[in-house]
């Protein structure tokens, strides 16, 4: 039960316990008392707001960079990339295979703030080689959600 | 002035238009209009199926086929009927590719009745059979399936609405309204008073791929016997997800499928070519997303079902197709009304039972091809308009 439930609160955080159970065909308890040891387990870390942030008022800018490092013989990528995970500015470092190492996600209120952010704290880290910035310029899906407006259901009301 | 009522075929003239027409016309001039009435996936066709019809469009395959339909796609759909139901049709001769089931059950229908000959037909269940009877010149014969069981016809009733008239039956499971399915045992109840007659059987399995019990679904074409009376009527529409691609096809006896194909050759000539293409490759490769379909359905499926029972409209557990076939009968009113005053005050659509046959009384049909999302708003209003409205 337990995938078949993540699968469903990936799409949709805001379900219910009951509207959960009702669609496993499990009993509420049951659904209640996994999703509990899934957050223990630290497999599910976190419920957010998919948000449009070109959208709202004072929209945030993103920013994904490339960053090439040496890696530490004993600690390989872990020390710096945990360095890097704790600056609140960054969303996201991810290790790659390919042309580079560490893929950061970084937000910022305006692109001088995280150019900043790039060239003081982490273009200055010891075994960073080198950093490429690539600013988004639009969103067009975050987190599965398509960020266009919605096509409308065209499907007919005939009787079928 | 010239009078068309006397001009034109009076069995046409005769034939009422879908009565809920109005009905959802009324809905379409509401912008917030929340509807459970659709009977289409939402879901897309796989993009696989849809780039094979692209590419056998940029190849420049769009001339005509086959009146019975490409080799290649006939060869997939014995190798599919096979796999699935381990019944054996010969490609070349057993099977016809039409635009979509309808066509089928049109054809098969026409195929076999003479006027005056008796077409049994159980309802609740999809409106085409009982127009489609009488302008083939046949005579319908309602069997009204029973909520107590489950909406399955019973040998009894069966056995009660033949006569030496009797041409045809048919067999409409899974069934769209009530998602009643026919399991083994009920199909060899009904075998058992056919055996021996020369009633043909024109079986609708469309739904046959959204069966959600253990055993999967079963065809009375595996039972024995069966198969030599039987046209097995399918089609891409909702396994797949193709409703516009208008493509189905029947399976059955040569002496039936030749007769049938005459019918189709001359009315239609051939399935739209694109669709054909694209249903090859519907066939070879989509189990995997035929499967996530239909888990999503069955989750769907659920949260519809247990909801209306939770807000006092008990509902059997539909075991196939993508519908469930509520009760109101609590509410004191018709199923007309219910909907009526129901899209009146909240703005939902749902279709009325009586849609499909007078036995569809005292129930509405309403859709899971919507997201859960969808479907939970819809019971949310619907609660709030059984609170309001029938305290």
């Amino acid at each position: 039960m337990k995938n078949e439930l993540l699968k469903l609160l990936a799409r949709n955080a805001r379900y219910s316990v009951r509207q959960l159970a009702d669609m496993l065909g499990a009993d509420e308890a049951a659904v209640e008392k996994s999703i509990k040891e899934l957050e223990k387990e630290g497999v599910i870390c976190g419920y957010k707001a998919v948000v449009d942030w070109d959208s709202v008022e004072s929209p945030l800018v993103s920013a994904i960079i490339e960053i090439k490092v040496v890696p530490k013989a004993d600690l390989g990528f872990e020390e710096v990339a945990e360095k890097i995970a704790a600056f609140e500015a960054v969303e996201s470092v991810y290790l790659m295979s390919g042309g580079y190492d560490l893929n950061v996600v970084v937000k910022g209120k305006t692109l001088q703030d995280v150019a900043q952010f790039v060239a003081r704290e982490l273009a200055t880290i010891d075994s960073v080689t080198s950093t490429a910035t690539h600013f988004v310029m639009r969103r067009y899906k975050e987190l599965d959600v398509c960020l266009f407006e919605s096509e409308k259901d065209d499907r007919g009301n005939y009787l079928i | 002035m010239m009078d068309y009522s006397r001009i034109l075929n009076q069995t046409v003239l005769q034939t009422q238009p879908s009565g809920i027409r109005k009905f959802f016309d009324i809905a379409a001039t509401m912008d917030d209009v929340i509807s459970l009435g659709v009977g289409e996936p939402d879901f897309q066709t796989p993009w696989t199926v849809r780039k094979a019809g692209i590419l056998a469009l940029e190849r420049g395959k769009t001339k005509y086929t086959s009146n019975r339909g490409l080799n290649t796609l006939r060869e997939e759909i014995a190798g599919y009927v096979r796999r699935k139901l381990a019944v054996d049709y010969a490609p070349e001769t057993e099977v016809l590719i039409t635009v979509g089931g309808s066509e089928a059950i049109d054809a098969a229908i026409r195929a076999v009745v003479n006027a005056g000959d008796e077409v049994i037909i159980p309802q609740p269940s999809y409106v085409c059979y009982e127009p489609v009877t009488k302008l083939a010149g046949g005579v319908p014969v309602i069997i009204e399936t029973k909520a107590e069981d489950n909406f399955k016809v019973t040998a009894d009733e069966l056995r009660a609405a033949i006569t030496p008239k009797t041409k045809a039956l048919i067999l409409p499971y899974p069934c769209n309204p009530t998602g009643a399915v026919m399991e083994r045992g009920d199909l060899e109840a009904i075998a058992a008073v056919l055996r021996g007659t020369d009633i043909i059987v024109v079986s609708d399995e469309i739904y046959s791929e959204l069966t959600f019990t253990k055993a999967g679904h079963s065809s009375i074409t595996q039972i024995d016997g069966m198969r030599e009376r039987t046209v097995l009527v399918s089609g891409f529409s909702k396994t797949f997800s193709m409703t516009g691609w208008r493509l189905g096809y029947a399976c059955g006896p040569e002496e039936i499928i030749s007769q049938m194909t005459k019918i189709h050759q001359f009315a239609i000539m051939c399935a739209p070519t694109t669709s054909q293409y694209a249903a090859v490759e519907a066939l070879r490769s989509c189990d995997e997303a035929v499967e996530n379909m239909k888990a999503e359905y069955d989750r769907r499926r659920r949260l519809m079902v247990a909801g209306f029972n939770r807000i006092g409209l008990a509902c059997r557990e539909p075991l196939g197709a993508f519908y469930t076939f509520p009760s109101i009968k609590s509410s004191g009113v018709s199923s007309d009304e219910f909907c009526e005053r129901l899209l009146e005050k909240e703005h939902v659509a749902v279709v009325p039972g009586t849609a499909f046959g007078k036995g569809g009384e005292g129930f509405i049909r309403a859709s899971y091809c919507y997201s859960a999302e969808h479907i939970i708003e819809a019971l949310n209003r619907i609660e709030r308009f059984l609170r309001e409205e029938f305290p």
